[in-house]
């Protein structure tokens, strides 16, 4: 596959694609488990909620 | 499940559980599919291999206005209906949709330079398009800056819903002015003017990209249930301290 004189815009436009998707992908896992962190330490701490169950159930 | 039961956070999120594993994994096979075809479609007569960054650009561009209308149906389901989730769906979209905005001013950008010249014109298209990106940026400032989240919910709701009218200013801009930018070729009257060797690997692209929208925006939402379920345990835990407190304290023991 040739990209012709062009490759530099078409690769840079790709890899910008990858990281942007990538950083997104990233940024949610890593909120996800903060998150999920935040929650045990506070029932930890005895904090629970009005229904009783885990904050961090997800079923 | 009904579509009603949806409207309780804890049901949303047994529901996120089981559906996430098979979006991810329709995400990775339409990608993979996506870009065989975008690597092994034909250079066109005219731009050559530059068309290879249509398949990334327009479902970007598109996406960009789409996560916008989602925004605004939510921003309904916050202002009219009150729905639970309608305010987790449109704060969770916004970084996404601000991402693809982002994608499609850069790979337009990168697009514009071999074909025309320059990476950027003030002319209509790509100025409605930055002004959609700096209100992606602004509504998330205004979640960020307002702590309630009702009250943030409302003012962001009104701005979205007032920001909606950009998106046939983008949609139309082509037509209305003169641009550098060419016309819709796709979804337009009288069918799309792509030849099909083009049109196949696009459309596979972005069902991929939309497909990594709904796979994004539903872990999002997901965190942002957990957010404020760890708000409102904060909350909890600072009232009954603030109770401990005023039950040791002198001044409160009746005389």
């Amino acid at each position: 596959m040739s990209l012709g004189p062009y490759a530099s815009f078409i690769v840079t436009s790709y890899l910008a694609a990858a990281l942007v998707v990538a950083l997104l992908i990233g940024w949610i896992a890593i909120d996800y488990r903060s998150q999920k962190q935040r929650l045990r330490a506070l029932e930890e701490s005895g904090v629970a909620r009005r229904s009783g169950r885990s904050a961090t159930d997800m079923a | 499940m009904t579509l009603i039961d949806l409207a309780n956070p804890s049901r949303f999120l047994s529901l996120t559980a089981r559906l996430l594993p098979y979006l991810v994994a329709g995400t990775v096979v339409l990608f993979a599919i996506g870009l065989y075809l975008s690597a092994t479609a034909p250079d066109d007569y005219q731009q050559g291999a530059t068309v290879k960054i249509m398949f990334i650009h327009v479902p970007n561009a598109w996406l960009s206005m789409f996560v916008w209308a989602v925004m605004s149906a939510s921003a309904l389901g916050t202002l009219v209906w009150r729905h639970p989730l309608a305010d987790v769906a449109a704060k969770a979209a916004a970084p996404i949709g601000a991402s693809f905005t982002f994608l499609a001013l850069i790979t337009g950008s990168l697009w514009g330079r071999p074909m025309w010249g320059t990476y950027w014109e003030w002319d209509a298209r790509l100025t409605s398009v930055l002004i959609l990106f700096l209100m992606y940026l602004g509504l998330m400032a205004l979640w960020r800056a307002v702590e309630d989240p009702a009250r943030a919910a409302r003012a962001a709701a009104v701005l979205t819903l007032v920001g909606a009218i950009n998106l046939p200013i983008i949609k139309f801009s082509v037509d209305w002015w003169n641009t550098l930018h060419q016309p819709a070729s796709v979804f337009r009257m009288g069918g799309p003017t792509l030849d099909r060797a083009f049109l196949i690997p696009l459309l596979v692209m972005a069902l991929a990209f939309t497909l990594l929208f709904i796979t994004l925006h539903v872990a999002a939402m997901r965190n942002e249930i957990l957010r404020r379920r760890v708000r409102s345990l904060q909350m909890m835990q600072a009232r009954a301290a603030s109770n401990d407190m005023s039950a040791a304290s002198p001044a409160s023991q009746p005389a």
